[in-house]
């Protein structure tokens, strides 16, 4: 093993999570009236194409989940291990290699030497003034300036060839497994997918999953010698940085929401269906929470952690750990700031559908409250809670950059979108320009906040009932 | 309706309560009277009789919420609670932690933040439902396939990023308009297209995608099929009913942000050099001007109660068929 | 249908934009129209936080300092040119003369240091200087005050200072400076030096005690305190005071060249205490009265302070001396001209750096500070590694100035720590193997862009005591290499370490890695690499270094606590003497036991003696060597990494002129001159408005309707079927 495995709240609590999505798969394979929509996700191509991205960047996530205390090689005391202090996770081992590889400052994507001219002393005690080359990236070149194109490009070969082979390898068994389970014969299979004539869409899974090996393996590949997106002031890599981030845009994107659905749906229903006492109990709470402006009451909270870790310093034995709690406060805090929102809508819904003919029917033949909600309401307001969700998974996302800004955001120490869009404004004052951070960190989001999307509307139009009539 | 209005207000009081203690007690927990005299007094030389001192006299030595040294009302009266935030409900916000008036500030700060924020709001509709309609329009086509792309791209943008953006094309490589800054008038127009555009293109991206939703939703429902049944042409089925019926969820959204047009916008005043009252809130947290901070947040409760008021008339006005009482 | 209203909105902006200003479209000064406003002498500058108050007697931070020490006046200042730093009288006739006493009054020598008992300064000032306009002077005909008994009705109209409609004047007396020390002595103004003059000026305390027994209510109205006896300060006569201290104490004529020392007179205060004045934000504070070359004119620090020339300024003159370069750099053109120079000037607010930067680069500021990010764009290093600016910079003009600070940014070992802290061999070792392990050179080339010197010692160059050259390093963590100080190679320290007991970084109690703990107050988008970086430092030696970054206030509470670790923190001179970076490190100032400056609670007898000896001694051989001991002992104990001095680069452009880096005068704005017809052309040349792309964008949204049009009609037949 690696070392001693350490648990971090998230970490937990995304474990927890990962175990009732595939407990709520297993089971809904069972029921056909729970299998339809979600089998209509996996026949659109949009559907399929953005689950796959989507697995990509949450298997990331997971992988960066697991954390432990790494050994320290040869140090065993009296037969005991010792265990370094420092905090890493199973994704760090993996990509060990960018991870430890800084440079000194700024360097451009592939780039031999640095960004920035230095004065280097000579043996001699002379001075000189120059681009230095990099301490890791592109050092096994001898003369960059000729050789670079040609090293990148025949890197990029391998690279592909061997996504080549894992896509065929890959396909093989694919079609192998369909014509095992279709009883079709083998040839029968391919030429379906090839002219594309299945129900699920497996001439694009193999397509995307094509792009997909070939961005994975290719950038793995020169990843092993250059610093694909260059390096930051204090000349980490920015690959690495951006990787990291995943996970911080998915445990806020999604526990946020997590942890205030349940509130959301319960209070926003029941003041819109049993108006009278109720509805003022609820819109007090949300009004009193709603009304005071939301960056304020993040500001407030996050200062009074502040406050809290200050004051409680030795029960946070790493960095990471304090890091994550604040994480986990700022999701939770988020989550007050936002259930308020979808509450309102659905009570507004509520009171609405309330007036519809049919509930009201419901109710004239005496069918009991909490069934009229679950029959009547509930399913008319899932397509509201989805685009909420998903509306929300994007916002919050971007959300963290803003935070970031008033040093209301997750821990400066941590990696996250937001703090390297932070930092990149400064840079985009610099003349030339260093891009390659706001760069890569817009990307790595936009992919993720556009494959959310794409693969929220596939649902919505799947499980909105009134769209699915026609 | 007019006993439902009065209900309403009646009822605003105790939200008001509520935010009070709520904001109270969480700046006093991060904030105790001794930092904020230590903020004030600066850094060098401070003696633990200056800290004191500063405290009496700006009435922070009082306990928080109960006095056991005093009798009767009293024993309330004198806390700092009682002295801080009860003068809050006859809007007396006293004096900032600094020395100056807090209301005429606001008075003052109220109308660089609503210069911004009303034309950003009102072209910002204006831009975002008609486009929405036209998508509306186009659905099912490839127009409206790739308008959806294009949002969602939009969306997934940070709002820091329009910002460093614009400035950086329009102020510094077009030289268009000043990058930042402010004046009154007529003249202060040129230092407001940066940040309202801004601003608009910001929120071009979700509220379209959002407007569309609704639109769509509200196409599919029989009503309109029948009207279209009827020979209506496309354009009067989307304005006549569609438009309308849709705009019970847009008014919601728009409410919701109605506080906020006074409180202004916190990022974007402060990189333009606005003096409304957004950049006035912030300055206030990093200066942790603790009386400041509470009468902003004061005040984005009452006008706050006030947008969901007016949000539930609007409800009558545009849709008969909900009912209040 | 939206994109035609998006062109009409283009439109529209760009008519009105065009009609209202003729010049440049992106001018941020529009409401001075063309050629009226940029070619006057004014001064464009900007500020970054609105300043909290401007009243001589609390304003202590350099954003204030950059207002009121235009406008108040102290009896010193120092002389512009002349370096090393010298007082000069401002508006007293000569330097203030000095007495010592010793027991029953008897007149001693001022070496004969342990039998002084007192000292007392006389301060002569200039005869007809005269106060600014300011209502509070107004009076009518009969001689009598028109504003200083208004009645709350009588204020009705008045919203700021300017709708006074009658103002007045009044000569300077000697009686306005020792107001200002009553002020400073003053229960209820919170003056920050009180705690620093009450330790000298004899009578403080009763003074304090009578005034808060006289005005029991700290807000009632006026205090006025001109009745009251101030024991140790008194007027001679009527342009002649004298302050008298308890021992000896040379640093206090550095104080006299600080606005707390500046005159006020008594009126001021009365006619901003009357009832009504407070609502309308009408107060000292925001409104200063004094003496000096500006008068601040217009206060919104929301958006602009503008301050112009003070019409009954007295007559002061460029000075016609200066050190042997500044002739050649033109910085004697104006020798003798009656100062200020600059008719106003106009400070913005400007809170972001990128806007600030670009709109310097625009012309619209005269002078600019370099932030680390537009480092590179102006400045590169040249082949000897000195500093050039890029061609981009040379091209406009723009020139530099560079000058190390006075101040110093340490990190810091809180003594008092069982691990770090202590007198006790295995922790100086580990002190030391530390100081040696943080690579300041490499901090000051990767976040300062080497704008920084590495400290040897707490006290900066340019301050007497610093010592460059060989003789000045830290022989603990520098070795003499190449001419220059090269840091000892980090296998000292880890030979440090082993001695120390912590051989690897392993804590022999734990048989763990040693974890340090590291207290920051810093946040923000840089932070992070910093924290990382220095995190990288300690794991040079097996230290893991744990970060905790907090708030202010917090940062400062662990510190009056004692809990702290390591900790950073800095320090700006407040006069050019050694004594106050020296007493940083004096026993009795330990932030923990006498909540002083001495934060790192490190307390040394033998240093606390010489530290003694040293502040009361002149400058000279004498006081040189004692201060070289004292260095010797904190290199030793190594209770700081010593960090570095920042060194401060600015920016201006070349209609700005008479510009030296002075770092210990704040009144400098009124030796500096502008040539606004230079400046106006090059505004004009450099913000050609850009406007092609935009007409271009419309076309093109007006050729995409085309299609749009098309495709809906198009659209709409098909559902009409």
């Amino acid at each position: 093993m690696f070392g001693k495995p350490v648990f971090l709240i998230t970490d937990l609590l995304i474990f927890a999570l990962v175990f009732v999505i595939i407990a709520f798969f297993i089971y809904a394979m069972r029921k056909p009236h729970l299998r339809a929509p979600w089998r209509q996700v996996v026949r659109s191509k949009a559907g399929v194409i953005s689950i796959m991205v989507l697995l990509v960047y949450i298997s990331i996530a997971i992988l960066d989940s697991m954390h432990f205390h790494p050994k320290i090689e040869n140090s065993s005391v009296e037969g005991e291990e010792q265990y370094n202090g420092e905090i890493q996770s199973v994704f760090d081992q993996i990509v060990a290699e960018i991870r430890n590889s800084t440079e000194k400052t700024y360097s451009a994507p592939f780039a031999a030497y640095l960004f920035a001219k230095e004065t280097v002393q000579l043996e001699d005690g002379s001075k000189l003034r120059e681009h230095p080359r990099l301490k890791w990236g592109g050092v096994h070149l001898d003369n960059p300036e000729n050789e670079k194109s040609a090293d990148i490009l025949s890197l990029a070969v391998t690279g592909i060839v061997k996504a080549f082979i894992a896509w065929l390898v890959l396909v093989a068994l694919l079609c192998l497994m369909l014509s095992l389970r279709t009883k079709n014969s083998l040839s029968t299979v391919v030429k379906n997918i090839v002219h594309g004539e299945s129900d699920i869409p497996w001439r694009t899974i193999a397509t995307t999953l094509a792009i997909l090996l070939l961005v994975l393996l290719v950038g793995a590949e020169w990843a092993t010698k250059y610093h694909v997106l260059g390096t930051d002031k204090v000349g980490e890599d920015v690959l690495y940085q951006a990787l990291k981030s995943i996970r911080t845009g998915v445990v806020i994107g999604t526990l946020t929401t997590l942890l205030m659905l349940p509130f959301a749906i319960t209070l926003g229903i029941m003041a819109g269906y049993f108006r009278g006492w109720i509805d003022d109990v609820i819109q007090y709470l949300y009004t009193t929470l709603n009304s005071i402006p939301g960056v304020l009451l993040i500001a407030a909270a996050v200062l009074m952690l502040n406050v809290y870790m200050g004051k409680h310093a030795e029960e946070f034995a790493s960095l990471t750990q304090r890091a994550d709690l604040r994480l986990l406060f700022l999701c939770l805090i988020l989550g007050l700031t936002s259930w308020t929102g979808l509450c309102r809508l659905l009570r507004a819904e509520t009171l609405k559908l309330r007036e519809v003919d049919f509930v009201q029917a419901a109710s004239a033949f005496g069918v009991g409250s909490t069934q009229t909600i679950f029959r009547h309401i509930l399913p008319n307001m899932m397509h509201i809670v989805l685009i909420t969700i998903v509306l929300d998974f994007s916002g919050l996302v971007l959300a963290e950059a803003v935070l970031s800004y008033i040093n209301i955001g997750v821990d400066p120490t941590m990696n996250s979108w937001g703090n390297m869009i932070n930092s990149a404004r400064l840079e985009m004052a610099r003349e030339p320009v260093v891009w390659w951070s706001l760069a890569a960190s817009l990307f790595f989001m936009f992919t993720l906040v556009l494959f959310a999307n794409l693969f929220a509307d596939v649902v919505r139009d799947a499980l909105d009932p009134r769209i699915a009539k026609q | 309706m007019i006993a439902y209005i009065v209900r309403r207000i009646l009822y605003a009081i105790p939200i008001l309560i509520g935010v009070n203690i709520l904001t109270f007690l969480l700046f006093f927990v991060v904030n105790s009277p001794d930092d904020m005299a230590r903020m004030f007094l600066g850094q060098k030389h401070v003696t633990e009789e200056q800290i004191e001192d500063w405290k009496t006299e700006r009435g922070y030595h009082h306990p928080l919420f109960y006095n056991t040294e005093e009798q009767g009302a009293e024993k309330f009266t004198k806390t700092i609670f009682y002295t801080k935030s009860v003068r809050l409900f006859v809007f007396d916000f006293g004096r900032s932690d600094s020395g100056r008036d807090i209301s005429f500030d606001i008075s003052q700060r109220m109308w660089p933040s609503l210069a911004i924020a009303v034309p950003q709001l009102l072209i910002g509709l204006l831009v975002t439902i008609s486009l929405a309609l036209l998508i509306a329009f186009f659905r099912g086509t490839y127009i409206d396939y790739w308008a959806v792309v294009i949002c969602v791209a939009l969306m997934s943008i940070s709002g820091l990023f329009y910002i460093i953006g614009g400035q950086f094309i329009m102020g510094k490589i077009l030289r268009v308009v000043p990058i930042s800054g402010f004046e009154d008038g007529i003249f202060g127009i040129k230092f407001l297209v940066l940040p309202v555009l801004i601003g608009i293109v910001g929120g071009i991206g979700s509220s379209t995608r959002w407007y569309r939703t609704i639109f769509l939703e509200e196409i599919n429902k029989d009503y309109v099929r029948t009207a279209r049944a009827k020979g209506i042409s496309e354009q009067m089925v989307l304005f006549k009913h569609v438009l309308r019926n849709a705009m019970i969820p847009i008014l919601t959204g728009v409410v919701v942000i109605l506080p906020l047009l006074f409180m202004g916008s916190l990022i974007t005043e402060s990189f333009f050099g606005i003096p409304g009252l957004g950049s006035y809130t912030i300055d206030a947290i990093n200066r942790q001007d603790f009386s400041i901070v509470r009468s902003m947040v004061f005040l984005g409760a009452v006008l706050y109660i006030i947008g969901l008021l007016l949000t539930d008339i609007s409800y009558t006005v545009v849709d008969p068929r909900v009912r209040l009482n | 249908m939206n994109s035609r209203s998006a062109i009409l909105i283009i439109i529209f902006v760009a008519f009105l934009l065009n009609a209202c200003s003729d010049g440049a479209w992106n001018n941020p000064y529009p409401s001075e129209g063309k050629g009226e406003g940029d070619t006057k002498n004014v001064i464009y500058s900007s500020f970054s936080e609105r300043p909290k108050r401007l009243d001589p007697v609390s304003s202590y931070s350099s954003n204030e300092y950059q207002f009121i020490a235009q406008i108040y006046e102290p009896p010193l200042q120092y002389h512009y040119l002349l370096r090393p730093y010298t007082l000069v009288p401002l508006t007293a006739s000569r330097l203030p003369e000095v007495r010592y006493f010793g027991e029953n009054e008897v007149l001693v020598d001022e070496d004969a240091l342990d039998s002084i008992k007192y000292s007392e300064y006389t301060i002569k000032i200039d005869q007809r200087i005269m106060f600014q306009p300011h209502p509070a002077f107004a009076k009518n005909v009969k001689g009598e005050s028109v504003y200083l008994n208004l009645t709350v009705d009588e204020l009705d109209d008045i919203h700021t200072l300017s709708d006074f409609e009658a103002t007045g004047t009044r000569e300077l007396t000697a009686e306005d400076y020792v107001y200002q020390i009553k002020r400073i002595a003053s229960p209820y103004l919170h003056s920050p030096i009180a705690g620093v003059m009450r330790e000298y000026i004899v009578g403080f305390d009763e003074f304090r005690k009578q005034a808060s027994e006289k005005y029991p209510n700290p807000n009632g109205g006026w205090h006025d305190l001109r009745d009251i006896k101030l024991a140790g300060v008194s007027v001679v006569d009527r342009y002649t005071y004298r302050i008298r201290i308890k021992g000896k104490y040379p640093q206090l004529v550095y104080w006299m060249a600080m606005p707390f020392f500046a005159p006020m007179p008594w009126e001021a205060e009365k006619f901003y205490a009357q009832e009504g004045m407070e609502e309308r934000n009408i107060s000292l504070n925001w409104y200063p009265v004094g003496t000096g070359p500006y008068m601040l004119t217009e206060n919104n620090p929301n958006l602009r302070m503008v301050m112009e020339k003070n019409p009954n300024f007295h007559d002061e003159r460029y000075p016609s001396e200066g050190e042997p370069e500044d002739k050649a750099n033109g910085l004697l053109k104006d020798a003798g001209r009656k100062l200020p120079l600059v008719d106003k000037a106009v400070y913005s607010l400007e809170k972001e750096t990128i806007p600030y930067w670009s709109k310097f680069l625009q012309g619209y500021y005269d002078a600019s500070g370099v932030s680390s990010d537009s480092f590179d764009q102006a400045i590169q290093f040249g082949s000897g590694g000195d500093v050039q600016l890029t061609d981009l910079m040379k091209e406009k003009g723009i020139q530099l100035e560079t000058a190390v600070t006075t101040s110093i940014l340490y990190m810091g070992f809180n003594m008092i720590d069982p691990v770090v802290g202590g007198d006790s061999e295995q922790s100086r070792l580990l002190r030391r193997a530390i100081s040696i392990a943080v690579d300041y050179e490499e901090y000051i080339s990767i976040f300062a862009n080497g704008r920084g010197v590495a400290a040897q010692s707490p006290i900066p160059p340019g301050i007497f005591g610093n010592i460059e050259g060989e003789a000045g390093i830290n022989p603990f963590v520098y070795d003499w290499k190449f001419n220059e100080p090269k840091r000892k190679d980090i296998a000292v320290a880890k030979q440090l370490m082993k001695e120390a007991g912590y051989a690897n970084g392993i804590d022999p109690k734990t048989k763990k890695p040693l974890v340090l703990n590291f207290d920051t107050p810093s946040a923000g988008p840089d932070a992070k690499a910093q924290l990382n970086w220095m995190r990288k430092q300690y794991q040079k030696l097996g230290i893991q270094l744990v970060i905790r970054a907090t708030d202010y206030n917090r940062f400062q509470e662990k510190m009056r606590n004692g809990t702290s670790q390591i900790f950073q923190w800095g320090w700006n001179a407040d006069y050019p003497d050694p004594e106050n970076f020296f007493f940083l490190l004096y026993g009795s100032n330990a932030k923990v036991e006498h909540h002083g400056e001495n934060a790192a609670n490190y307390s040394n007898p033998e240093f606390d003696r010489l530290f003694e000896k040293m502040k009361n001694i002149k400058n000279g051989p004498e006081r040189l060597a004692t201060i070289k001991e004292m260095t010797y002992i904190v290199q030793k104990d190594a209770p700081w990494l010593w960090g570095f001095h920042p060194k401060a680069f600015s920016l201006f452009h070349d209609w700005y002129q008479n510009v030296k880096p002075n770092l210990m005068a704040n009144n400098l704005l009124k030796y500096k001159r502008v040539d606004g017809a230079a400046r106006q052309a090059k505004r004009e040349a450099w913000n050609k408005p850009n406007y092609w792309p935009l007409i271009f964008l419309g076309l093109f949204l007006l050729v995409s309707l085309i299609p749009a049009v098309i495709a809906f009609r198009k659209r709409e037949r098909s559902t009409l079927k």
